[in-house]
């Protein structure tokens, strides 16, 4: 008896954990607004965001523990703005993508309130959790999933880091290309059009002046 | 039970952990975070202005009675630890009100405690194996060094933006620079030439 109840406490409790960030971060927007966070990871690297909202309770003047009726629309564009992931979820909801191009992604977030940007005069307060990486595992799972014994779990742990280290590494070689090919353009960029102002600056000279004299000919001024 | 449930109090409140994220601040905009920390909890927040503008923004943490812990204006980067003094809600916010058209793309880590242990039953009595306390060790150098690519990453961003700024500026202008030349000697003629035209059309010019 006692076994069941501490069984199913305990499995309530790691649901509740598992499915909203209950002490996490938290920040306001308004009912109709979007709000986009960045993400900047290498490829093949997963993404876990979990987040939880409370509408504001007018009458009340505080925030309700939920926001009944609402959801929010998830969308997350990938660095060549492809959307990669476009879902409406719930009030409370988590989302996961795994990155195939490095790069700068967007997680946007917006309510689907149906009332104009004008009269939706209500504030939600999101709590919002983002793990990237090495971040999402859950070792505690992993342990149990594969039996590891501690040691075990730990050199996982530090793999799992090194590999993440090794990922940001590449990511890191691939950008310093992408700046070195833009600040090569922008050299040849520089010296090209410096010498095409040059000759346009010179032709110019020439043409007025030869102009002028043929004009002032015609004119029999000179 | 007891023990267990203890082992699960960290589950129920007091979550520890770090909350990094990059978001767009539009000009004149302002944006506050909020996070409930309970009392003597070390925290430790850190910014970075990746690009916009003069990567700058204005910070401000404030403790949940309104006691500004740290204000500092226009900073491109820094790095705030503090220890909770009571329990409630802190907030900070990074504002960008003094800009009139530049939206900055701000970084910020906040971390709060300590990051929770990799086994529910860490606090147990025996000490850790050399192998084990080797592991936690190495565990904390990767951790530095994850931090010191971020930081690497967020620098290379904001050089990389100039570039490109540099690079679609530079572009711009000599074009801009080659038309307003032939546009300019091109009507210096047709002026010099209006000024030499006979008297004959001007006076009839006036007279219709």
């Amino acid at each position: 008896m006692e076994m069941k109840a501490v069984v199913s406490c305990t499995g309530l409790m790691l649901l509740f954990a598992w499915l909203s960030p209950s002490q996490a971060l938290y920040f306001h927007i308004g009912e109709t607004e979007k709000k986009c966070f960045i993400e900047e990871i290498p490829d093949e690297t997963m993404v876990i965001g979990r987040y939880r909202t409370q509408l504001w309770d007018k009458q009340a003047g505080s925030f309700l523990p939920s926001a009944p009726g609402l959801g929010m629309h998830v969308e997350i564009k990938d660095p060549d703005a492809k959307i990669i992931l476009s879902r409406q979820y719930g009030s409370d909801g988590r989302f996961t993508f795994t990155s195939h191009t490095p790069g700068e992604h967007q997680i946007c977030l917006h309510s689907n309130s149906t009332k104009m940007a004008l009269f939706a005069g209500g504030k939600l307060r999101v709590h919002l959790e983002i793990q990237v990486g090495e971040h999402t595992n859950n070792y505690p799972e992993i342990a149990a999933k594969d039996k590891l014994t501690e040691l075990q779990l730990r050199v996982r742990q530090l793999l799992d880091q090194v590999e993440q280290i090794q990922k940001e590494q590449n990511y890191q070689r691939y950008r310093e290309e992408r700046f070195r090919m833009t600040s090569e353009s922008t050299n040849q960029r520089v010296l090209w059009w410096s010498i095409a102002q040059t000759i346009i600056l010179i032709i110019t000279g020439i043409w007025q002046m030869r102009h002028l004299k043929s004009f002032f000919e015609a004119k029999k001024l000179v | 039970m007891a023990w267990f449930l203890l082992l699960c109090a960290p589950l129920m409140f007091g979550w520890i952990r770090a909350s990094e994220l990059t978001f767009e601040l539009p000009d004149n905009a302002k944006q506050c975070f909020y996070e409930d920390i309970t009392i003597g909890t070390k925290c430790t927040l850190e910014f970075q202005v990746v690009t916009g503008g003069h990567y700058d923004v204005d910070c401000r943490l404030e403790d949940p009675d309104g006691t500004v812990l740290y204000k500092e204006m226009k900073k491109q980067y820094d790095s705030f630890t503090f220890t909770a003094s009571r329990n409630g809600t802190f907030k900070f916010c990074f504002s960008n009100e003094f800009s009139t058209f530049t939206h900055k793309t701000v970084y910020f880590d906040f971390q709060v405690g300590d990051d929770p242990p990799l086994f529910p039953s860490e606090n147990r009595v025996t000490a850790l194996t050399q192998m084990e306390s080797a592991c936690v060790s190495i565990h904390e150098a990767l951790k530095s060094v994850i931090d010191y690519q971020t930081h690497f990453r967020l620098r290379e961003a904001q050089g990389r933006s100039r570039a490109e700024d540099l690079n679609t500026r530079v572009a711009f202008w000599s074009i801009g620079e080659a038309f307003i030349l032939l546009v300019v000697s091109i009507s210096q003629v047709l002026l010099l030439r209006s000024f030499f035209s006979d008297k004959k059309t001007t006076t009839t010019r006036m007279g219709s």
